[in-house]
């Protein structure tokens, strides 16, 4: 069967395919939901270092990796967007950087919390946590720069250059446990060691990453409908679609 | 099982307010996102709502004068 992918480039035609595909990946991200906090809170066994604190983690480490990737995704869309002048791209980069920003809030708020039982201090001026403050500022920066510029187009290709120089700080964040001495510790999952957990503490934080993965693409995708709908509010579509609504 | 009660679950070995404190902040910004996109959408529709209703009602009016 041949899909012509191109198709969907187009915001009308995937105004309606973001509308199917968002029931699925809700009921997605409520069952991974529910299995993630079921093992993580009563198949993983208590920590023998970090007793129950350690369960922070189940959120943590999923946000903090959610923090990092929707980054590059967006950067991805914002480059295709400014590269091609797509229109659908742009609006994906600015979809996406809302719930990016959200992650990265809460990988330093959880963050936080574990760090002052374990470390005895909320928050330390190390390469990790500095870094990932610096991925919120350029989100924040991302989203402040798009909403003080009137056309959108304008705000798109603006947003883009932040976006794309702002890439240079995944992998110093994602590093920075190695390049430099660092109160937060080094990287739990590698794929050339085994990892330094229990097997259930495992399975409980991998299966909260894809409920995270599940949860951000429903909210992106629900976000890019709005922006669509916004955005090409003076086209034909948008009139018939509004026609279509109204006379259900 | 890990939990022999309730109150033990709750306490998370004496982390509860660690615990708990990061677990709900999570729930407020999930519940919270979810909410503005729908509150976007709506102040959206209701736009357009309006929108189309003074449209039809100019029209209306724009007939019964002409």
């Amino acid at each position: 069967m041949a899909i012509n992918w191109f198709k969907y480039s187009s915001p009308a035609s995937f105004y309606s395919l973001a509308g199917k595909m968002i029931p699925i990946f809700v009921f997605l991200a409520v069952v991974l939901t529910i299995a993630g906090l079921y093992v993580g809170f009563f198949v993983a066994p208590t920590d023998f270092q970090q007793g129950e604190a350690y369960r922070i983690i189940f959120i943590h480490v999923p946000a903090a990796w959610m923090s990092m990737f929707l980054y590059v995704i967006m950067a991805v869309w914002a480059g295709i967007g400014l590269a091609f002048n797509t229109r659908l791209s742009s609006m994906m980069a600015t979809a996406i950087a809302p719930t990016g920003a959200m992650f990265t809030f809460l990988a330093l708020w959880t963050g936080a919390l574990w760090g002052k039982p374990m470390w005895g201090t909320w928050w330390v001026w190390d390469a990790r946590l500095t870094s990932e403050l610096i991925l919120l500022f350029l989100y924040i920066g991302f989203m402040s720069l798009q909403a003080a510029i009137d056309d959108p187009r304008r705000a798109d290709k603006a947003g883009a250059i932040i976006a794309l120089v702002g890439v240079v700080n995944i992998p110093i964040i994602y590093f920075s446990v190695q390049w430099w001495n660092t109160l937060h510790q080094g990287a739990s999952v590698s794929l050339n060691q085994a990892p330094a957990m229990a097997t259930t503490m495992l399975t409980g934080m991998m299966i909260m990453v894809f409920a995270s993965w599940m949860y951000s693409i429903v909210v992106i995708l629900k976000r890019v409908r709005v922006i669509i709908l916004e955005r090409e509010s003076h086209t034909a579509w948008v009139a018939e679609l509004r026609k279509k609504e109204a006379a259900r | 099982m890990n939990w022999e009660s309730w109150s033990e679950f709750f306490a998370m070995g004496g982390y509860g307010v660690y615990v708990w404190g990061s677990y709900f902040v999570t729930l407020i910004c999930i519940v919270g996102e979810v909410l503005l996109i729908s509150k976007r959408r709506r102040t959206l529709d209701k736009h357009y709502g309006l929108i189309h209703d003074s449209n039809t009602k100019e029209e209306i009016k724009n007939e019964t004068t002409s």
